[in-house]
């Protein structure tokens, strides 16, 4: 149809695209549009361009501008396009204004005035146009000029139009949801629309409403789970059909509102099961579009209440696809159980389908938080899914993995997870998955131990990618040790760490994050045990600073952790003994441009010339695990605050309560977010907003957490097991700043600055053990099922089984605690299920496939095995035969073949047949308009047949070529696969 | 909801794109560029869909070319799929076993259909007859507007004679 009148265009564009498709190289095809770019920029402004002309140029800018360059000076003639009378031209016009320009863009102004006239247009095709426009470009200012006309025509007599209306008002409300709010009931009303392609086109606007306020629309269950009863019951026209299915969009955009509404309303999911329960039970899994409704479906009951009342009919549609008694047993369990089966048959009956791993590796993340018991039956498809090739599935698995991870597998995972990340190169999913790993090891971490080193791999692989807390996190962990009374423990933590430090160290291109950690452990503990002696600390903590010279950070750290060995080495009243290369860095950075490093060199340089007892008070050992004390009341101040009083000074008025003050919280951390609010304002002021659940005001008592000097994670954190490091107030290792000086006037009275120097760690033992006692006992729990981990692993042989008993065997140990016995023979169990699974799966395709041998044939999605292909063939034979005489096909008629059709079909028949169609009425019999269209048949019949007649292709394709060549415009030389059919 | 169309051929060459969310021309480039690096170069078995940015991003393969739609997380990417297959269904219907040829120079009719099927990024017409019918309205009208402008030109032409 579109292309019989030839392209349409002079053969000077014509020639510039076949010149872009024979380009060899992007340069070229650059150099290329660069030209066209100058040819259009003076053809453009000539006087007097015919209008036709005009046209061509505003397609030519189109293509300019779709091949990445910037066609920015012919905006306005596009502009001025859509002022033009002449339909054709104005649909340009709107074509190209819409690609080109966004919301945002100043000739918006001059285009909303045409829009407003052409929404009010009687010829529909124009104010289709309009509303396109409409979606695209007015933005919040502008609603308010094209409001009422779109309102109005949401009752115009032409079901596009009132699509349109509906969209352009949902967009507004994305916009803006102020402007449009008082219309809301609109979109309720549309859901009743007579037209079922407007009634689709209502439940966007409505699935949004719903998300953000599911209450006010419990009331449209009932009609949302009637229309989906309708649409599967084939209610709709029959052009709504796709692939056989009735109106397969409509029915997810239905059941994703579904699931919004039903989740966790226990009345309102009751009224789902029936219409849910049906769906699955119809929903047919050779399709694509079959598996995507049944994906939604899944997604739908695990987001509702569940019921044993959907048992049943979960229970038929098992037993229609299984046909099997091997999951007989299940149907008296749990329902969610069943899901997972008709998750199994989307990992395992077409495992050769990565898109339905994939869907079923989600779907199984989803049932995983309702019941966590669900993945271990299917570990080994998990585990396969885990080692597949395939990126995508890889990462989607990994995904699962994390939300199943516990104690007892948490190194399994995260060992794969961090093998993984250095595998890959993709910065945006490493950074992801680093603070993934970093999440799972906090929470879950078995020993403090592995958490060192799982951090040190993290770091070591993507330290500048992770968050800088975590760092932190980790200087204090190893700091406060294992929060037991355990000296030794600790100390031995620390020396492992320092060892590792040591050894990494001298790889290069650290990231700067952990030589700021290995910068400061080795300052703190480098020496510590006596093992390495300062100068060879020193010097390490000296090659980093030369290394890596161009990082003041790492600088900083590392001269502030020369000065804490020679401190410790002065109090220790050992001979100091400062090595030329530390000497000659302090002396460079005492010369630095930055004041911070200069200002450190030379308290360094202090603190050596000073004497063993005033080093010790100044820098105490180990003072990084005192608690500094800061009551955010300042109670300390109380009576210098009354005696003020007394003497008539003005009270303290708070921050809040202040007008255009800018206070001295802007300083903190809370009010760095907020002090843009402050001052000059530049944008307009904001539409006045429903009221949104938002940060709560600043009260009073929000000072003190304010001051807290310990910035909270940002990651979520699991309470259950705290590692030392829980942000308490009282905890205050990282800010470690001088404020130990501090601490003898405002700290406790205990505190006593003058320890031996020799055994520092008691005061930290001292200090943790109260804080940490609360973590003792859960640390401890992980580590002894972490030991029967290790059993387990060594009594499953194949590695796989091994891996899968980790990941998931491990929680079964942790929980349920039965015997590692009983455990491998349910591993190996599980290996001889799936394998029956898939005998028996593979035996339910065929005979799920002979029943429904022509869905399956009409299907474009997948190729349908030979088995079946050859049964088929009897059907078409006669067909092709009849085809390529006809050719109906060319016709364009919408003719498929569907044998089972009623004969009522028929009667329809005749009104869609073209002519063509009206010499073989006999013949024809069993052809009936269906909604699908003509190149399924052409498929079907290629595919039957090995001759593979492609006639009315190869017709067309010759036709366009011959036409392409009379134009002088020749592309086959190059690419041949341009004349292709895109279907075939 | 749908952010981003795109159709590339397999040498990386753009066909069309039609961008639902704002993107300045700058960053339209760097995202063709990621995406043809990542999808071209991916295996004929692996699934269709790829991770991006925090985005999905659903890819079928007819013939030479390449049809992608960027999608958000929580999207159906099955229902995408179809999508897709949806609109390349609608285009062969119109241009008659399409090929990539058909796109190349009618690309502006391919928006066309492709503006029918979608709007603001949302699929706004699952019917195809109905998208056929509207494209086949829309260009009678079309037709008829230009043959009537050549009369009326016809006549001018004449007058002035």
């Amino acid at each position: 149809m579109g292309s019989q009148g030839g392209f349409g265009q002079s053969k000077e564009f014509l020639d510039l695209v076949k010149s872009i498709g024979e380009a060899r190289s992007k340069s070229e095809e650059d150099r290329i549009i660069l030209r066209e770019i100058e040819t259009l920029k003076r053809r453009i402004v000539e006087p007097d361009i015919p209008k036709r002309k005009m046209k061509e140029y505003i397609i030519r800018l189109v293509y300019v501008e779709m091949l990445g360059h910037d066609a920015s000076f012919g905006y306005i003639q596009a502009v001025k396009m859509t002022h033009d009378d002449t339909l054709l031209l104005k649909r340009t016009g709107y074509l190209a204004v819409t690609l080109f320009l966004n919301e945002d863009h100043d000739l918006i102004i001059l285009i909303v005035n045409t829009i407003q006239k052409d929404l009010k247009s009687d010829n529909y095709v124009v104010v289709c146009a309009a509303l396109g426009a409409v979606c695209r470009l007015i933005n919040e200012e502008t609603i308010p000029a094209v409001l009422p006309q779109v309102v109005e025509l949401l009752g115009h007599q032409k079901e596009a139009v009132r699509k349109k209306a509906v969209m352009a008002l949902h967009r507004f409300y994305q916009k803006s949801p102020s402007t449009v709010s008082h219309l809301i009931s609109n979109f309720r009303k549309k859901l009743c629309d007579s037209d079922p392609g407007v009634m689709g086109a209502t439940l966007c606007p409505l699935f949004d409403l719903i998300t953000v306020d599911v209450k006010s629309y419990k009331d449209l269950v009932v009609s949302f789970v009637s229309i989906l009863k309708q649409v599967a019951e084939r209610r709709l026209p029959k052009s709504y059909d796709y692939h056989q299915m009735p109106a397969p969009f409509i029915q997810i955009k239905l059941l994703k509102i579904l699931g919004l509404l039903g989740n966790g309303d226990k009345h309102a999911s009751e009224q789902m099961y029936t219409v849910l329960g049906d769906l699955m039970r119809k929903c047919d899994t050779s399709t694509n579009i079959g598996n995507a409704i049944l994906y939604e479906c899944i997604c739908c009951i695990s987001s509702i209440y569940p019921n044993p009342k959907l048992l049943e009919a979960a229970a038929e549609v098992i037993s229609k696809f299984l046909k099997v008694g091997l999951f007989f047993e299940v149907v008296v369990l749990c329902n969610l159980y069943l899901f997972c089966y008709k998750i199994v048959m989307l990992l395992n009956v077409q495992s050769d389908n990565h898109n339905l791993k994939y869907m079923g590796i989600d779907a199984l993340g989803r049932l995983i938080k309702l019941s966590p018991d669900v993945a271990e039956q299917h570990q080994l498809a998990v585990i396969d899914c885990l080692e597949d090739p395939d990126d995508t599935l890889k990462r989607k698995t990994f995904e699962l993995l994390q939300k199943m991870t516990k104690s007892s597998n948490v190194e399994v995972i995260v060992d794969r997870m961090i093998d993984y990340m250095i595998s890959i190169n993709d910065f945006h999913y490493k950074t992801e998955i680093a603070s993934r790993c970093v999440e799972l090891a906090e929470q879950f971490a078995p020993s403090n131990h592995w958490f060192i080193l799982t951090m040190n791999k993290v770091f070591e692989h993507a330290g500048d990618l992770v968050n800088i807390k975590v760092a932190h996190n980790l200087m204090r962990l190893i700091a406060e040790g294992f929060g037991e009374d355990d000296d030794t423990a600790d100390s031995q933590l620390r020396s492992s760490a320092v060892e590792s430090y040591l050894r990494i160290v001298t790889e290069p291109k650290l990231p700067s994050a952990f030589l700021q950690v290995i910068c400061w452990v080795l300052g703190e503990y480098g020496t510590a045990d006596r093992k390495y002696s300062a100068s060879y600390i020193t010097g390490k903590l000296c090659d980093i600073a030369e290394a890596y010279s161009s990082d003041e950070t790492v600088k900083a750290y590392a001269i502030t952790s020369l000065m804490k060995i020679y401190a410790v080495e002065i109090a220790a009243r050992r001979r100091l003994d400062i090595l030329p290369e530390c000497q000659s860095l302090i002396e460079e950075l005492a010369a630095s441009h930055s004041t911070d490093l200069q200002q450190r060199a030379y308290e360094l340089q202090a603190v050596v010339g000073l004497d063993a007892h005033a080093v010790e008070s100044i820098m105490p050992s180990d003072a990084s695990c005192e608690d500094i004390e800061i009551n955010a009341l300042l109670p300390f101040l109380d009576s210098y605050v009354q005696q003020s009083l007394q003497n008539g000074a003005q009270p303290y008025i708070p921050e809040d309560e202040r007008s255009g003050a800018i206070g001295i919280s802007n300083l903190s951390n809370q009010g760095l977010s907020e002090s843009s609010t402050h001052g000059l304002k530049f944008e307009a002021y904001e539409m006045p907003k429903p009221p949104v659940p938002s940060r709560p005001p600043h009260p009073v008592s929000h000072v003190s957490s304010e001051l807290v000097p310990v910035p909270e994670p940002s990651y979520s954190r699991e309470t259950q097991f705290s590692p030392p490091n829980l942000p308490v107030s009282s905890s205050s290792a990282e800010l470690k700043l001088r404020l130990d000086g501090v601490q003898k006037k405002w700290g406790k009275p205990s505190y006593s600055s003058t320890q031996s120097s020799s055994s520092g760690y008691s005061s930290s033992a001292a200090n943790g053990a109260s804080q940490l006692e609360s973590a003792a006992p859960s640390t401890s729990q992980p580590r002894e099922s972490y030991k029967d981990l290790k059993k387990v692993e060594v009594e499953i042989s194949s590695e796989k089984q091994k891996l899968a008993a980790s990941l998931f065997g491990g929680s079964m140990k942790s929980e349920k605690r039965t015997s590692t016995s009983h455990r491998a023979s349910k591993g190996s169990n599980h290996s001889t299920e799936k394998s029956s699974v898939l005998k028996s799966s593979a035996a339910s395709i065929d005979e799920t496939k002979i029943p429904q041998l022509l869905p399956d044939l009409l299907d474009l999605g997948e190729l349908a095995p030979p088995s079946t292909v050859a049964a088929s063939v009897d059907p078409f034979m006669q067909l092709e035969g009849l085809l390529d005489q006809k050719e109906i096909i060319s016709s364009g008629s919408s003719a498929v073949i569907d044998s089972s059709n009623k004969v009522p079909d028929i009667v329809s028949l005749y009104s869609e047949l073209h002519v063509g169609g009206q010499s073989s009425q006999t013949t024809l019999s069993p052809l009936s308009s269906n909604g699908s269209d003509s190149i399924n048949l052409k498929r079907t019949v290629s595919g039957g047949s090995a001759q593979a007649t492609k006639g009315p292709n190869l017709k067309e394709a010759l036709e366009k070529d011959a036409l392409v060549r009379q134009m002088g415009v020749n592309p086959t030389t190059r690419n041949p696969n341009l004349f292709k059919d895109l279907l075939g | 909801m749908i952010h981003f169309v795109l159709l590339v051929s397999r040498q990386g060459k753009v066909r069309l794109t039609k961008w639902y969310s704002p993107y300045s021309q700058k960053e339209r480039t760097k995202v063709i560029r990621e995406l043809t690096g990542l999808i071209l170069t991916r295996g004929p078995k692996l699934c269709n869909f790829v991770e991006w940015r925090g985005y999905r991003v659903v890819y079928k393969r007819y013939a030479s070319l390449y049809f992608c739609m960027c999608i958000d997380q929580d999207d159906n990417e099955l229902e995408v799929l179809e999508i897709i297959h949806h609109y390349v269904e609608t285009l062969d219907r119109y241009f008659g076993s399409v090929c990539e040829l058909d796109l190349i120079f009618n690309f502006h009719k391919a928006y066309y259909i492709l503006d029918e099927l979608l709007l603001a990024g949302e699929l706004q017409e699952p019917s195809k007859k109905i998208v056929a019918r509207l494209i086949a309205g829309q260009d009678s009208l079309v037709e008829a507007a230009k043959e009537e402008a050549n009369s009326i030109s016809n006549i001018i032409a004449q007058a002035t004679k």
